[in-house]
């Protein structure tokens, strides 16, 4: 096994180093070694979104990219999403309109969801299926989940 | 404490319940620092992994563990003989059974294995790849056998048997002979020859469902801590943290009080989170380190070896007089138990016939071994499988009959009064309110019009369950209320709770804190199952606002100087009898020091009365009939609540059962290859819904209290998933004319259906 390879990244805004294994994908970074567990694992290989960020705000599976690939991007995770001013809009609709149940897919679909809010101010229903297809959530139906997003972009363009 | 339910009954003036507050635990999980139990980290912590079966079903010659004991970093390797001895005793675990044997042979097998990706041996060393590298360096010699995978196959008189012996248990004797068969029961009500010979007509066919997983996203995890005191520490992510406790206690040979059970947040469970996997390998690799050891499946292990539930083999048959009443029916149900015995055709046999007011009915029930992971639960478990069929028939009776099927169904509805074919006598039930809202909403008043579009309907049924739960509360100075429950919270429990505890005291739900506690912080408590969690940890918390209410009646009775019988108490506000002095709940919460020290209030239930659950689905398909895939135009679901405490999650809880039904209906399918290998165990293969593959979820609740609630609560997470799949098929049926038989109802399965029609020219 090769050794440890130092990385420097941006990570929620802060500069952050560490070093990795090669063979570490950045959802176990992120989870062992920063202690940002907000991040899921719900499948590791791609298919279930649970461990979305973004990294140069495009949304990625966090699992299917490898530690030392952080070098040098900017990386949001839900830990991000959130300011001193307060929840994220899209976070408080997911609380107003009740579209989580168990919650674990919940930090995937916002920063999913945040993704696109940033890049489209005013996505349809449509559009935000198929962006956030996905992102899977056994609980909820989705539902909740889009109309959450529709009001979180409403309210985000006022 | 005698609870007056008759006083609640009927009341619409409530100020808490019904409403729509944000869930307490909402804040935690939408800004990522509510904590699963994969999110654990502790000094010095050990990751386990699992040495799993690469074969459906063998025998194992021997294993090898020297190579991974040698590995650098690898600090322990167990198999079954560190696993203590265990004698056959049927342990309860709240939604299902064990035998306490099989459920050690299910953990580490016990020289055979009974399918793919059964646990052989388990690692800890200091970091998850040093342990998956052991894994792979663990030499496992097996002799293969030949494997069963259909109920129809392990049923065969010279079908290779799973467990040499096991015997049959019919009509509740042992038979003593040696069968995949573990169980055949039967229920019978009337004469079900005489109905049939009275028929008009008699509809029969026989299904196929597919064996299906219950798809949580959280895969199963858990991390054991074996003290130096032998005390045991395992945080998990569990529907019931003392059904962990007592299976993992049996398992170690401990006495419960040994170990202690801390839940965790639970993302996702549906039925396969009650058996424990993994909470005693990873207590063991603990005794053996003297450190914590933290174990998470990945996807591949959750598909093979948790949960799933059983698919099933069910020949339906049902008869009608002249006058559109149902006057027979008959159902063998053959289920697959999977490893070990236990599966889920007795529940489905409650449920199967359940909607209907039926005089004469005969239901065999069989559960079989088969070579796949051992069944679970699964929202509703084993009445899906049964209404497909139940429900496919009805749909037959009404086309032939020429009457709507909603119609039709209030015809023969099961009411007030109707007798189960397994017994019971349905108290209040709003199966005919569930029949008349759907009839009357807009989703069925619209015509649907379209080629190749269909519109289908089906009922369903689920009994819920009571079962035990415990709570404490104690009132804070400031007037808000701290609630200590045990009730593991997937999906808003935690405030359907609470709210009836403020609704008791006059308080808002955001002034109850609730907490859901470990083994050692609250009374037993039965797992979130059985649609029982808000109407029964509901139940304890409503007993403890109504303790806290007395003991407050005697302090303001102190603080006046009168009779606690001079006091009442009415919306938050104590008063004495005669009006002269009043004090608010929150005033008197802040004079609990001069008054006699801190208030608490606790409570213990085990209902009796609890309400079984009907629903209705309508739903509007297009088949695409050049590829066979079925798109979900419309979709409704009507279902009787009871009492929707917390609406918003009732809602949720329908949509979710729909959504899971659809994909039960149309995708989902665990696919083994002949050899009896699992071929799909990822969630690109297993194909769950996306919210690309699902309209909006219209929802239509229905309240009929359940008289035997104070606030007529029924339950509601499992029976939504009951009738989508049928009504998915009566719909493809009114699309394009097939019958669909067999679960799931995938595009090839369609097209198949169509070209047979057609004469099996390859065309649709």
């Amino acid at each position: 096994m090769p050794g440890k390879v130092h990385v420097t990244t941006t990570i929620n805004g802060e500069s952050v180093e560490f070093l990795c294994e090669p063979r570490q994908t950045i959802l176990e970074v992120l989870r062992d070694q920063l202690d940002l567990t907000g991040t899921k694992e719900g499948c590791s290989n791609g298919n279930c979104g649970a461990c979305s960020i973004l990294v140069n705000g495009e949304v990625i599976d966090s699992c299917l990219m490898m530690g030392v690939e952080a070098e040098g991007q900017e990386l949001l995770t839900i830990e991000g999403v959130a300011s001193t001013d307060g929840l994220h809009p899209l976070q408080q609709k997911f609380l107003e309109h009740a579209a989580l149940q168990c919650g674990i897919c919940t930090p995937g679909f916002i920063v999913a969801a945040k993704a696109l809010l940033d890049q489209e101010s005013n996505p349809s229903e449509e559009r935000i299926r198929l962006y956030l297809a996905g992102n899977l959530c056994r609980c909820t139906g989705y539902d909740k989940i889009v109309r959450a997003v529709q009001d979180a972009a409403s309210e985000m363009a006022e | 404490m005698a609870t007056k339910t008759e006083d609640y009954l009927g009341i619409t003036d409530y100020k808490v319940i019904g409403t729509r507050p944000i869930r307490h635990d909402g804040v935690d999980k939408v800004v990522g620092r509510a904590r699963y139990g994969a999110d654990i980290d502790m000094a010095g912590m050990l990751h386990g992994a699992v040495v799993r079966s690469p074969h459906a079903h063998a025998r194992i010659k021997s294993i090898d563990t020297s190579k991974a004991e040698a590995l650098s970093g690898v600090k322990a390797v167990i198999t079954v003989e560190d696993l203590p001895l265990q004698e056959d005793k049927i342990e309860d675990l709240g939604e299902g059974a064990a035998n306490l044997r099989h459920l050690r042979a299910n953990v580490l097998a016990d020289g055979k294995v009974l399918y793919h990706g059964h646990a052989v041996a388990a690692v800890a060393a200091t970091d998850i790849h040093t342990a998956q590298e052991a894994v792979d360096l663990i030499d496992v010699e097996y002799e293969v056998l030949q494997p069963v995978l259909t109920v129809q196959e392990a049923m065969e008189e010279d079908a290779p048997l799973l467990l040499e012996d096991q015997t049959t248990e019919s009509l509740g004797e042992d038979t003593g002979e040696k069968s995949n068969v573990c169980t055949h029961f039967r229920h019978e009500l009337g004469d079900v020859e005489k109905g049939f010979a009275e028929a008009e007509f008699v509809i029969e066919r026989e299904f196929d469902t597919a064996t299906v997983h219950q798809g949580y996203i959280e895969p199963q995890n858990a991390t054991a801590l074996w003290g130096a005191d032998d005390q045991i520490t395992v945080w998990c992510s569990t529907q019931g943290a003392f059904t962990v406790r007592e299976q993992t206690a049996q398992i170690l040979d401990v006495p419960v009080s040994q170990v202690k059970v801390v839940p965790m947040e639970i993302g996702g469970g549906f039925g396969g989170k009650i058996r424990i996997y993994l909470e005693p390998l990873a207590a063991i690799l603990s005794r053996q380190t003297g450190r914590p050891v933290k174990m998470v499946m990945s996807r591949t292990e959750v598909l093979q070896a948790t949960g799933p539930t059983a698919g099933s083999f069910i020949k339906c048959k049902m008869g009608v007089d002249k006058a559109g009443k149902l006057v027979a029916a008959y159902a063998y149900m053959a289920y697959e138990s999977g490893g070990f015995p236990g599966s889920w055709a007795a529940p489905g046999a409650m449920c199967i016939f359940a909607p209907y007011n039926i005089p004469n009915v005969l239901i065999d029930g069989y559960e079989v071994l088969v070579n796949k992971p051992q069944t679970m639960a699964y929202r509703a478990p084993g009445a899906t499988n049964a209404a497909f069929a139940s429900e496919t028939i009805i749909d037959e009776i009404c086309e032939q009959l020429v009457v709507d099927p909603l119609e039709f169904r209030l015809n023969n509805s099961a009411r007030e009064g109707t007798r189960r074919a397994d017994g019971p006598v349905f108290p209040r039930i709003g199966n005919e309110e569930c029949v008349k809202t759907a009839l009357s909403s807009e989703h069925y008043a619209t015509q649907l019009s379209g080629k190749n579009r269909g519109r289908g309907i089906a009922s369903g049924f689920w009994f819920n369950v009571g079962l035990k739960s415990s709570a404490a509360a104690s009132v804070n100075s400031d007037g808000t209320v701290s609630l200590v429950e045990g009730s593991t919270d997937i999906g808003g429990t935690r405030t359907s709770i609470a709210m009836q505890l403020a609704e008791v005291l006059g308080i808002r739900a955001e002034d109850v804190k609730p907490q859901v506690a470990d083994t050692d912080s609250i009374g037993e408590t039965d797992v979130t199952g059985g649609s029982r969690t808000t109407f029964a940890t509901g139940w304890a918390a409503y007993q403890c606002a109504l303790d806290i209410k007395e003991q407050l009646i005697e302090r303001a009775a102190k603080l006046w100087e009168i009779s606690a019988d001079d006091v009442v108490f009415d919306d938050g506000t104590f008063s004495s009898s005669d009006s002269s002095k009043t004090i608010s709940f929150k005033e008197l919460a802040g004079m609990l020091d001069e008054t006699g020290g801190p208030v608490m209030g606790r409570a213990t239930v085990n209902p009796s009365g609890v309400g079984g659950a009907f629903a209705v689905m309508v739903v509007d398909i297009e088949v695409d009939t050049e590829t066979g895939k079925v798109e979900i135009l419309r979709v409704s679901m009507i279902q009787d609540a009871g009492k929707a405490v917390y609406p918003s999650y009732v809602e949720g809880q329908m949509q979710g059962g729909v959504a899971q039904g659809i994909g039960w209906a149309l995708n989902e399918e665990y696919a083994y290859n002949g050899d009896g290998l699992l071929a799909n165990a990822s969630l690109l293969d297993y194909r769950m819904p996306t919210c690309l593959d699902l309209p909006m979820i219209e929802t239509h609740i229905v309240e009929v209290p359940n008289p035997g609630h104070p606030y007529g609560v029924r339950g509601v997470g499992e029976v939504p998933i009951v009738p989508p799949a049928a009504a998915v098929a009566n719909a493809i049926y009114d699309a394009v004319g097939v019958r669909m038989t067999n679960l799931p109802m995938s595009p090839g399965e369609v097209l198949k259906a169509l070209w047979t029609k057609n004469g099996g020219n390859g065309t649709a």
